[in-house]
C-alpha cells in the first residue's frame, strides 16, 4: 500500500521500466508524423469527434456534472552504458484513454488500453457509476483549445536513431575515466520520452499536446586505499534530441568527477540543531518539501495540511516570495496545459511573506470558488489528475551570498541532495544531503556528506532569515511521488539562511 | 486473453523474433485487473476500475541485448515492434555476458500449487467492496472531537503472467491481493498528526475487516503533542511494520547488480558476520499461500529456499543470471520471495519495558543510505521511552550511522512478525544508536 500521506521526491531516479531506441518512426498507430492540429491527433488515436461526444454522453448518463477523456500514447527509450560500452537498451510503449467522471468532488475513473468505441463506452459506463441522479447534463459543442507551446522540438526523439545517441554516452564514459585515475566504474543512461496527448471534456474543450522529455544520468565510482565512494549527476529538459551536445556531456562529466573526489575528504557532522545555509539552485528541494506539498489544495480542502487555515496570513519574512511556474521554456516541470485542460501559469504562492494561493486542480478550484491554477496533473492515462507542483522556486532577496556565509558562526552549507519527503499534517519534512561544508566563524571548513536534515514546514519558512540575490533553477531530473503517481518537477532558489534545522550526525 | 491465448501469442511473437535474426528470445505477457474505492467522511470520494496488459520481449541478437515492452497487443503491430527492436539492437555494442539462463536452472514443473490466488475475487459485487470501505471508515468517523478527516480504502488486484523462452522455459502464475486501509487526521493544536492501519489478504474470506479505522484513529491521537529530545546515543525499538525501511539498505547491498556496480557495502562479505547473532533471515518461496510465494522467478529460475543471513553470518546474495555471469557467481535469484526472520521471546511492549531511556520508532521520514559505504541518516517519528514506559511522542529527529555497525547492534528480535506481507519483519531492538534532536 502506498497511500500514506507522505510525499517524496527522488532526484535522478531511473525508473525500472525500460525503453529503446527505435531507429525509425514507430508506426503503431497511424503512419504519418503528427502535425500540430486537432485533426492529426484525432487521426493518431483513430477516433472521431462524434465518438468523443458519444463517450462523454455515456459518461454523464447517470447524472454527473462533468466528464473528460485523456488519450495518451507514450514512447520511452533508455540507452545504457556499462563497462565502457553502450550495450543495452530498453523501450516501452504505453497507449490508452482515461475516462473521468466528476460528481461534485466525487470521482469515478476507468481506463481502456484500446480505443474502439465499444471499449471506450464500456469504461465510460463504469466511471459513470459515481453519480446517481436523474438530471443529465448535455455535452457542449466542440471548441478547439490552442495552447501556447513552451517546448518546441527541433529534432524529435522518434527521428533520432540510437546510433546518434551512443557517441554522447561514450564521451561521458571516456571523460569521467580521463578525469581522475581513481575512477573504477562509470554507468551512464539516456532516457528519452515522447508523449502524444489528446484531451476532450464535457464542456466541449478539445486540446492536444506533444510532450518531449530527455534525461541524461551518469554515476561515477572511485576507489582509493580500499575506500569506495560514488556520486551521480543528472540533467533533464522537455526537449528533442538537440538536448545532446558535447558541451552538456563535458559539463556533467566534469561535475561528477569533482563530486566523487570531494567525498574522500568528507565526514559526518556532529548531530543537532544548527544554522543551515542552503546554496543556490538544488536547495529548492526545501521549498518543494517544506511548503510546496502543504500548499497543494487537495490537502487543504480536506483540512489535513498544516497550512489549511493560513491563507492570507503572514507566514514568512517580507522578502520571501515563492512561486510555482509551469511556463518556463523547455523546463522539466513545464506543461503547455495541465492534464485536465486548464492553462498553465506562474502561480504566486507566497507574496512578500504572505500566503497568497494554493495549487489547484479542477475539484479544489470549484471547492474554493477560484480559477484553477493549472496544477491538475497525472502520471499517465491510468491515473486521475491531482494537484501537483511544476517548477517551484523562490525569487531573489536583498542579501548577498558572502554576507550570508559570513553571518554563520556554527552551521553547515548544503547544495547537493538526493531525495526528500514530507509528512503533510504535522508538517515535518526532510531532505538528504549528499555533500556540503561545515561553516565555522563565517568560513567553510570540513566537507560533510550523507546526512538527513529534518525540520517543520511553517517553522522553517518563518526561520528563513536571509535571502540572497543569486537565484538559480536546478535542472536535475527530479520525480515527485504522491498517491502512487510520479510527476516530473523542478525547483530553484537563491542562497538562503535558515535559522535552525535538525542535522543528522553522530557523537552529539 | 485466457491462458492458452497468452501462450499462443507469446510463442508467435517469439518465433517471429527468431525468424528475424534473434538468437535467443524471452517473452512474457502480464495482465492485471484491479478496483479501488476511497471513502472520505461517509461519502465515496473515488471509484477506479482498471484492466492492464503488457508484453515484454528480451532480444539477444549478434551477442547484443535489448528489451522492450508494449501494451499494444495486436499481432501485426507486435511483429513490427519486434522487427524495430531487432534492428535497434544491432546498433549496440556486444556484451559477452548476455544470454538466457542455463536451462538446467529453470523450473521444470510438477510442484504443488502454492495457492496464492482467490478465484472468488473476480465475481465480487461493487456493493460488497463499498460496504467494506464504509465499515472501516465508520470505526473512526466522529468517534473523537479532534478528528479532522477519515479516509478509508478498499482495493483488490488479480494478476497473471506467462513466460516463455527460446531455450525451453514455459510457465505461468497467478496471484491475488485484497486490502483495507484507513487514514485518520486529527487536530493536535500546533500540528495535524495522521496515522494509518491496514489489513491485507490473498483470499477474500481471510481478510480481517475490523479494528482498522479504530487503530488508525488511536495511533493518530497518540501522536498529539510531540517534543524533540536531546541529541545522543539511545537504545531503540523499531516497530515491526517499520523495520522494512531500515532493512532496505541492507537488502539492496545483497543484489548482484549493486555488488557489480560497487554500490554495495557487502562486497566480499560472504560467510562473514554482517549483523549480530540475533539476525537470521531466510528466503522461502514455498510457504503455502505466502504473499511472496513463487515456484519460479521472473527469469524462469526454479525457486529455492535459501538462508540469507544465519546468526549474523552472510550466506547468500541475490544473484540474477546476467550479474551472475559477470561476477562469475552461480545465480540464486534476482528476486526476493518470502523473507522470514527468526523471532525472539517478547513482543513490542515487552521490549519497551526493558528500556530505561530510549526511543520507539513507529515511522521513518525521508533519509537515505550511501550504498557503497553503508552510511545512512533517516528522519524518524515515534515515542520517547523512560523506565519502560512511553512518555511522549517525538518529532523532528534523525538517526544516523553506518549499516555495517548498525546491524551488529541488534540485541533482540520480537515474536510479533508482520503476518500480512512478504517481508515478515518482527519488531527489533538495537543498542547505542546516534540520534539528533535538540
Amino acid at each position: 500500500m502506498n497511500l500514506k500521506r507522505r510525499e517524496f521526491i527522488k532526484v535522478g531516479g531511473i525508473t525500472v521500466a525500460g525503453s529503446i531506441i527505435l531507429p525509425t518512426m514507430l508506426h503503431s498507430c497511424k503512419g504519418s508524423p503528427v502535425s500540430d492540429s486537432a485533426g492529426s491527433y484525432l487521426d493518431h488515436f483513430e477516433v472521431t469527434p462524434e465518438q468523443l461526444q458519444k463517450v462523454i454522453s455515456t459518461a454523464l448518463e447517470k447524472g454527473a456534472d462533468y466528464a473528460d477523456l485523456f488519450f495518451e500514447h507514450t514512447l520511452n527509450n533508455t540507452s545504457a552504458l556499462e563497462d565502457g560500452k553502450v550495450n543495452s537498451a530498453y523501450s516501452n510503449i504505453s497507449f490508452g484513454v482515461g475516462i473521468r467522471v466528476l460528481n461534485g468532488d466525487q470521482t469515478g475513473y476507468a481506463y481502456s488500453e484500446n480505443v474502439t468505441l465499444e471499449d471506450m463506452l464500456k469504461a465510460a459506463k463504469t466511471a459513470a457509476n459515481i453519480a446517481n441522479s436523474s438530471s443529465v447534463a448535455k455535452p457542449l459543442n466542440i471548441t478547439e483549445y490552442h495552447a501556447p507551446n513552451y517546448y518546441p522540438v527541433v529534432n524529435s526523439w522518434e527521428s533520432t536513431s540510437v546510433q546518434n545517441k551512443i557517441p554522447f554516452l561514450q564521451r561521458m564514459n571516456d571523460n569521467v575515466f580521463a578525469g581522475d585515475k581513481r575512477v573504477t566504474k562509470v554507468n551512464a543512461f539516456l532516457v528519452d520520452t515522447t508523449s502524444y496527448i489528446l484531451f476532450y471534456n464535457s464542456e466541449g474543450q478539445l486540446a492536444w499536446d506533444f510532450r518531449p522529455m530527455a534525461t541524461l544520468f551518469a554515476t561515477c565510482v572511485m576507489e582509493e586505499n580500499g575506500r569506495i565512494e560514488n556520486a551521480y549527476v543528472t540533467r533533464s529538459f522537455r526537449t528533442g534530441s538537440e538536448f545532446l551536445t558535447n558541451e552538456l556531456v563535458d559539463e556533467l562529466s566534469g561535475d561528477v568527477v569533482k563530486k566523487t573526489s570531494l567525498l574522500f575528504s568528507a565526514t559526518k557532522p556532529k548531530a543537532g540543531e544548527m544554522e543551515v545555509v542552503m546554496g543556490a539552485g538544488e536547495s529548492g528541494i526545501l521549498l518543494h518539501e517544506a511548503m510546496g506539498h502543504a500548499f497543494e489544495a487537495d490537502f487543504n480542502r480536506k483540512k489535513t495540511s498544516i497550512f489549511s487555515d493560513k491563507m492570507g496570513q503572514k507566514i514568512a519574512e517580507s522578502f520571501v516570495n515563492i512561486v510555482d511556474d509551469g511556463t518556463i521554456p523547455g523546463n522539466r516541470g513545464t506543461i503547455n496545459f495541465d492534464d485536465e485542460g486548464n492553462p498553465t501559469e506562474k502561480t504566486v504562492l507566497v507574496k512578500d511573506g504572505t500566503l497568497n494561493s494554493y495549487l489547484h486542480d479542477r475539484i479544489s478550484a470549484n471547492y474554493y470558488k477560484v480559477r484553477s491554477t493549472g496544477n491538475g496533473r497525472r502520471q499517465d492515462f491510468r491515473n486521475i489528475p491531482i494537484p501537483r507542483m511544476r517548477c517551484t522556486y523562490m525569487e531573489n532577496g536583498p542579501h548577498k551570498k558572502e554576507e550570508i556565509i559570513a553571518s554563520v558562526k556554527n552551521g553547515i552549507y548544503v547544495n547537493s541532495f538526493s531525495n526528500g519527503q514530507v509528512n503533510i499534517g504535522p508538517g515535518d519534512f526532510t531532505f538528504f544531503v549528499k555533500f556540503g561544508y561545515l561553516i565555522e566563524n563565517g568560513k567553510f571548513t570540513q566537507p560533510i556528506k550523507d546526512i538527513n536534515i529534518i525540520g517543520n514546514g511553517p517553522q522553517a519558512l518563518a526561520d528563513i532569515v536571509m535571502v540572497a540575490d543569486d537565484k538559480e533553477l536546478s535542472n536535475v531530473g527530479s520525480t515527485c511521488g504522491k498517491d502512487g503517481q510520479g510527476a516530473p518537477v523542478t525547483f530553484g532558489m537563491p542562497t538562503v539562511k535558515v535559522k535552525k534545522l535538525t542535522v543528522g550526525g553522530i557523537n552529539a | 486473453m485466457n491462458i492458452n491465448e497468452k501462450y499462443t501469442l507469446a510463442d508467435m511473437v517469439m518465433n517471429h523474433a527468431l525468424k528475424n535474426g534473434a538468437e535467443q528470445v524471452s517473452v512474457s505477457i502480464n495482465d492485471s485487473r484491479s478496483s479501488n474505492i476511497e471513502v472520505r467522511d461517509q461519502k465515496i470520494d473515488k471509484l477506479t476500475e482498471s484492466i492492464r496488459n503488457s508484453l515484454t520481449i528480451k532480444l539477444f541478437v549478434d551477442k547484443k541485448y535489448s528489451a522492450h515492452s508494449t501494451n499494444r497487443m495486436k499481432e501485426k503491430e507486435l511483429f513490427h515492434f519486434v522487427e524495430e527492436g531487432i534492428a535497434a539492437t544491432r546498433f549496440l555494442a556486444e556484451d559477452e555476458f548476455r544470454s538466457l539462463p542455463d536451462p538446467e536452472l529453470y523450473y521444470k514443473g510438477g510442484s504443488a500449487d502454492l495457492n496464492v490466488m482467490d478465484p472468488k475475487l473476480d465475481s465480487l459485487e461493487a456493493k460488497t467492496k463499498i460496504d467494506l470501505a464504509n465499515q472501516v471508515m465508520n470505526e473512526a468517523f466522529q468517534k473523537d472531537s479532534r478528528i479532522i478527516s477519515v479516509s478509508s480504502y478498499y482495493s483488490d488486484n488479480i494478476s497473471n503472467r506467462v513466460l516463455v523462452t527460446s531455450n525451453g522455459f514455459k510457465g505461468d502464475s497467478n496471484s491475488s491481493n485484497i486490502s483495507l486501509y484507513a487514514d485518520v487526521s486529527v487536530n493536535g493544536g500546533k500540528g495535524r498528526p495522521s496515522d494509518y492501519w491496514y489489513e491485507n489478504a490473498i483470499f477474500f474470506d481471510k481478510l480481517k475487516r475490523t479494528d482498522i479505522g479504530k487503530k488508525a484513529l488511536e495511533r493518530a491521537l497518540q501522536k498529539i503533542g510531540p517534543k524533540k529530545i536531546k541529541s545522543g546515543k539511545y537504545p531503540v525499538v523499531i516497530e515491526n511494520r517499520t523495520v522494512s525501511s531500515i532493512l532496505n539498505p541492507l537488502y539492496s547491498a545483497l543484489f548482484g547488480s549493486s555488488i557489480y556496480k560497487k554500490q554495495s557495502f557487502l562486497i566480499g562479505k560472504e560467510n562473514k558476520p554482517v549483523a549480530s547473532q540475533k539476525l537470521t533471515v531466510i528466503d522461502d518461496p514455498f510457504i503455502p499461500s505466502g504473499f511472496g510465494s513463487q515456484l519460479f522467478d521472473s527469469e524462469g529460475l526454479a525457486a529455492v529456499k535459501r538462508p540469507i543471513i544465519e546468526e549474523g553470518i552472510l550466506r547468500n546474495y541475490y544473484i540474477d543470471n546476467y550479474y551472475g555471469r559477470k561476477l562469475k557467481m552461480k545465480p540464486t535469484s534476482g528476486d526476493t520471495s518470502n523473507v522470514i526472520f527468526t523471532t525472539g521471546e517478547r513482543d513490542l511492549a515487552g521490549m519497551i519495558q526493558e528500556i530505561k531511556k530510549g526511543i520507539l520508532i513507529t515511522g521513518f521520514n525521508g533519509g537515505n543510505c550511501n550504498g557503497s559505504t553503508g552510511d545512512f541518516s533517516y528522519g524518524i517519528e515515534g515515542f520517547f521511552i523512560e523506565n519502560g514506559k512511553i512518555v511522549h511522542p517525538v518529532n523532528e529527529m534523525n538517526i544516523s550511522g553506518n549499516m555495517n555497525h548498525f546491524w551488529l547492534n541488534l540485541v533482540e528480535t520480537g515474536n510479533d512478525v508482520l503476518e500480512n506481507d512478504s517481508i515478515k519483519t518482527p519488531s527489533m531492538m538495537f543498542d547505542n544508536i546516534d540520534f539528533s534532536g535538540i
